[in-house]
């Protein structure tokens, strides 16, 4: 499908996105192995039960990293209820509390564009479902940097702000529905 | 959005921060300090690091704000409210069973209100005088906001309030606050056993001996190797069994000391201090 080799997955998605990213890891290939690094829109003072309840059907394991953990293959991330999640360049996670960023904490922008910053032209980033513009810059960042950018279709998005926004400001590579989404990863 | 930032241009600031200012930054995690120092550029119009130091030159008294918009101060009341429930249910009455007086450090206290939470918790147990409390920052500036114990309305409410509710405190968190317009002024009274002082974790050094030590959400903005040495003062500043709190993320289990501490509750992150 694609002459390149990636390093890294990293998703952002918020409104309408979870039954997304629910499908797109109960169907991913149990040997996908690239790192998988999801940040989401989440209710900031519920810490516990996101992860739980998207592994019931995932079939990569996935994880909160704690503040500097170590990225490992084929293990999705999740980013914490109320931390920013950015990613350093000896390839571990750095958590923040700093200022919400578009109104949200976790911000998706600054997620996808630490992973970019590091992985450059290696990173693949995808954009769901959302109600707000979070992560359409970090798209642009992606996409300045040299690697490739998809978004979920957003006639197919029960939310399709975010997409859009995406869409409006950088050129995007693919515009894709789900079954898509997951054909494309698993052809990596 | 600024231009992106070398790293080079970021060891450079942090250098001359160093030789210059009593500040060290050097070993700040590099994702967070190069958005503060882009923060920093867009407030004040300044287009390049450079331009900072040029600043910072012509300007010494620039760096107490610099450090002011550096340092992340966004914090709030009963953050985690079940970790303030063990610290109600479990840690302090096993404390104040076995002592009169329970010594209390904050460190990196921002504005205060982790500060106001601990007082509030002991308050409403009636364990209030029988603390002695420290609260330390970096930034002289956010202490005396901490000091004033003044909080944005809408916080309040939407934060503070919610996690309160969570906390199952005894009382309403209006009890103890006067709202001023927009603003809501804290009980001063319940400062009373409580010394604020400027202290920087990097470089100030032990303040102490203390039998719980909150740290939390502050050393994520450190690298690992910074991290390790401020877990070292935070065992040679607790007493024997001593508690020691960091963030929901945050862990020792690398460091140098993670042998001389014991798991308290790990959900919260709650250590306890074995070995000196």
């Amino acid at each position: 499908m694609i002459d390149r080799k990636f390093k890294v997955v990293v998703i952002g998605g918020s409104a309408g996105s979870f039954q997304v990213v629910t499908k797109i890891l109960s169907e991913i290939r149990p040997d996908f192995e690239l790192p998988i690094i999801m940040c989401m829109h989440r209710l900031k003072h519920v810490r516990n039960g996101f992860v739980e309840a998207l592994s019931i059907k995932s079939r990569l394991p996935i994880v909160e990293p704690r503040d500097k953990e170590q990225i490992k293959k084929g293990t999705v991330y999740l980013a914490p209820a109320n931390y920013h999640m950015s990613v350093e360049l000896a390839h571990y996670f750095a958590l923040s509390t700093e200022e919400m960023v578009n109104n949200s904490r976790p911000a998706i922008d600054i997620t996808i564009d630490t992973t970019s910053y590091v992985y450059r032209t290696k990173t693949l980033g995808i954009l769901l479902s959302g109600a707000n513009k979070d992560g359409a810059w970090g798209m642009k960042r992606v996409v300045d940097r040299g690697g490739y950018t998809i978004v979920q279709d957003p006639a197919e998005c029960t939310i399709n702000t975010m997409p859009t926004a995406a869409l409006a400001i950088t050129p995007i590579n693919e515009v894709l529905k789900t079954n898509q989404i997951i054909a494309f990863l698993n052809s990596l | 959005m600024v231009e992106e930032i070398e790293l080079s241009e970021l060891k450079k600031l942090a250098v001359f921060i160093k030789d210059r200012f009593q500040y060290d930054f050097t070993n700040y995690a590099v994702s967070s300090f190069k958005r503060r120092i882009q923060r920093v550029m867009e407030l004040y119009k300044l287009s390049s690091v450079d331009e900072i130091i040029r600043k910072l030159s012509s300007e010494p008294a620039f760096i107490r704000t610099f450090v002011s918009e550096l340092t992340v101060n966004v914090t709030e009341m009963f953050r985690d409210p079940s970790l303030w429930r063990v610290l109600r249910d479990k840690i302090l009455p096993n404390l104040f069973s076995i002592q009169d007086e329970v010594k209390i450090w904050h460190a990196g206290c921002a504005s205060g209100e982790e500060v106001y939470t601990m007082a509030l918790v002991l308050h409403e147990q009636g364990w209030l005088d029988r603390v002695k409390v420290v609260a330390t920052d970096i930034d002289q500036g956010i202490i005396k906001r901490a000091q004033e114990g003044k909080y944005s309305y809408k916080n309040m409410l939407d934060i503070n309030g919610k996690n309160y509710v969570r906390y199952e405190g005894t009382n309403k968190l209006s009890d103890y606050y006067k709202e001023d317009g927009q603003t809501c002024v804290m009980d001063k009274n319940l400062l009373r056993n409580v010394a604020f002082k400027e202290h920087d974790l990097v470089r100030s050094g032990v303040l102490g001996k203390f039998d719980i030590v909150l740290c939390r959400n502050v050393m994520i903005y450190f690298n690992q190797t910074l991290q390790n040495d401020v877990f070292k003062l935070f065992h040679q500043s607790l007493n024997s069994y001593g508690y020691l709190v960091i963030g929901s993320k945050e862990t020792l289990v690398w460091c140098d000391i993670a042998n001389k501490f014991i798991t308290v509750n790990n959900e919260e992150k709650v250590f306890k201090k074995v070995r000196d």
